[in-house]
């Protein structure tokens, strides 16, 4: 079990917390310490609208331990409402529905156990389309 | 004079090995690598090894490998760039060898794949994405290549089966490679009718893994005692180039700028460019991969990299042939011994030993190992002597 890296990942996890870089106001996510537009430091928190689409997907079939009870899952990656791309699973929708720029949310899903089925249970982000046209 | 040259090469065939362990597999490789260079004796090791402190349990390969090879006693460390572990490693012999602190350095590239299956294998292969931001959403390398394949198809209208002519090529090269995984030709009806492994992404899209050892002798030509009647080869490139490692970091998915960067600073040092280069050994760990390898070194314009295979460019009498022995699709991925094998056979085309497989009239070879989707790009450029 790895508890102080899933505590250190809380804020991202559950809120989508990333950074405003105050140099060149870039939106940064997941946040890093340097900004990957100016190159200056960046450690202002922003918490990002969790509004986005996916500009792709794909659906996995063999997956890793701690996730064989998922399977099959889709992936997608997301374009974030404020610039940012996010890897996050899609929930709420079956893999023939899904589509390139297809508009999505932030919702709060159990990701997996970490450990047996007496171990930590890892909630975090993943993406739904979205309810309301915002 | 500082020339780098490859006096010796060696390889195990790829396949899985349940009967030969990591280290028994390494001096198989070496053992022929060092017999190839006339018995030269090698100052120090560079291993390259993507994972066998997870896949094999074992870590410390320097001097694992060092001792069983017969070797103990000298300097050995591993090189490690995850699927460019190989490639990483040679940049390092190079490195040490061309600068004069070295005279004569051995690289072996050694992945034991096959020890492992399943999801705990799976989760190995995972931890060369970023562990915070993308395998905790069970994002695996291969879900990785799809998630571009996607893209790309949508961006650039490819056809379904728009990427079978990599699998076609490499499959066709592997008939005649004693060494290969897979020396079976396939049809592109074989390639329709792949199973789905993550959509797009099918059976004949990816490369096996497997296990495997290669390895390679680098010395300069003023510290060899005689020049012997083996055809040497010249490294007259050498570049390391990375990206973000996690894809959602980067500014532009369709293009590996790793990929363009090493390439254009190998292509520099050499004082070449591409239309001299007479074959090249890509990447083909994903069929995406080696579309977009082809693009970003220069080979294809953007969009174009899949066309260069459905046309049969990349074939051994075409413009630019590729994956001579099958590539990592049919001579098969054993991990971080991938980039050493590359190296190995180009080798064996710039001496014109490469039988049926060889590139007619090859005198310059381009090889590229990736680590994930080009995080790490690494590339090399070979001259026949």
């Amino acid at each position: 079990m790895e508890i102080p890296r899933h505590w250190r990942l809380r804020k991202q996890r559950y809120s989508l917390v990333g950074e405003v870089c105050p140099h060149c106001q870039v939106r940064i996510f997941p946040p890093r310490d340097v900004c990957p537009s100016c190159g200056k430091e960046a450690r202002e928190l922003y918490t990002f609208s969790g509004r986005g689409e996916v500009y792709s997907y794909t659906t996995i079939y063999e997956a890793p331990s701690g996730f064989e009870q998922q399977v099959p899952y889709t992936v997608a990656l997301i374009r974030l409402e404020e610039g940012p791309m996010v890897t996050a699973q899609l929930t709420d929708v079956s893999p023939e529905e899904v589509q390139i720029g297809m508009p999505v949310e932030m919702v709060t899903r159990k990701l997996r156990t970490d450990g047996d089925e007496r171990g930590l249970i890892l909630y975090g982000y993943k993406f739904r389309p979205r309810l309301q046209q915002a | 004079m500082d020339e780098v040259i490859i006096a010796g090469v060696g390889q195990t065939e790829v396949g899985e090995h349940w009967e030969i362990a990591l280290r028994d597999l390494a001096f198989a490789a070496i053992q022929e690598a060092v017999r190839d260079a006339g018995g030269l004796r090698p100052q120090a090791l560079f291993v390259g090894n993507m994972l066998a402190p997870s896949l094999s349990r074992q870590a410390h390969l320097g001097a694992l490998i060092a001792d069983f090879a017969g070797l103990s006693g000298i300097e050995a460390v591993t090189v490690e760039a995850a699927e460019a572990s190989g490639g990483a490693a040679l940049r390092a012999a190079y490195l040490a060898v061309k600068s004069g602190a070295l005279d004569i350095a051995l690289v072996v590239g050694v992945e034991k794949m096959t020890d492992r299956i399943g999801p705990s294998a799976e989760e190995a292969l995972t931890s060369v994405t970023d562990a915070d931001f993308e395998s905790p959403q069970g994002l695996t390398p291969t879900a990785q290549a799809a998630l571009l394949m996607r893209r790309y198809m949508h961006e650039h209208g490819v056809p379904s089966d728009g990427f079978a002519g990599f699998a076609l090529t490499a499959h066709a090269n592997a008939v005649t490679n004693p060494y290969a995984m897979f020396r079976k030709a396939i049809t592109v009806e074989t390639y329709r009718k792949a199973e789905m492994v993550s959509d797009p992404l099918n059976l004949f899209d990816m490369a096996p893994s497997a296990d495997g050892a290669a390895a390679l002798i680098l010395t300069r030509p003023d510290v060899l005692p005689s020049h012997g009647d083996r055809p040497w080869v010249r490294i007259i490139g050498s570049a390391i180039a990375t990206d973000t490692l996690a894809l959602h970091d980067r500014r532009d998915m369709l293009f590996f700028e790793a990929a363009q960067r090493s390439a254009s600073y190998a292509l520099k040092q050499a004082r070449l460019t591409l239309d001299q280069i007479d074959f090249f050994e890509y990447h083909d760990v994903f069929s995406i991969y080696a579309a977009l390898q082809l693009e970003s070194t220069g080979f294809a314009i953007r969009g174009h990299g899949w066309k260069l295979a459905a046309e049969g460019a990349i074939g051994l009498q075409g413009r630019i042939p590729c994956a001579t022995f099958g590539g990592m699709k049919a001579r098969g991925f054993p991990g971080g011994a991938a980039g050493v094998y590359q190296a190995v056979e180009a080798v064996l085309q710039l001496r014109g030993e490469a039988g049926k497989n060889q590139v007619p009239g090859a005198r310059i070879g381009m090889i590229q190992s990736l680590g994930g989707p080009a995080a790490t790009a690494v590339t090399h450029l070979f001259q026949a002597a």
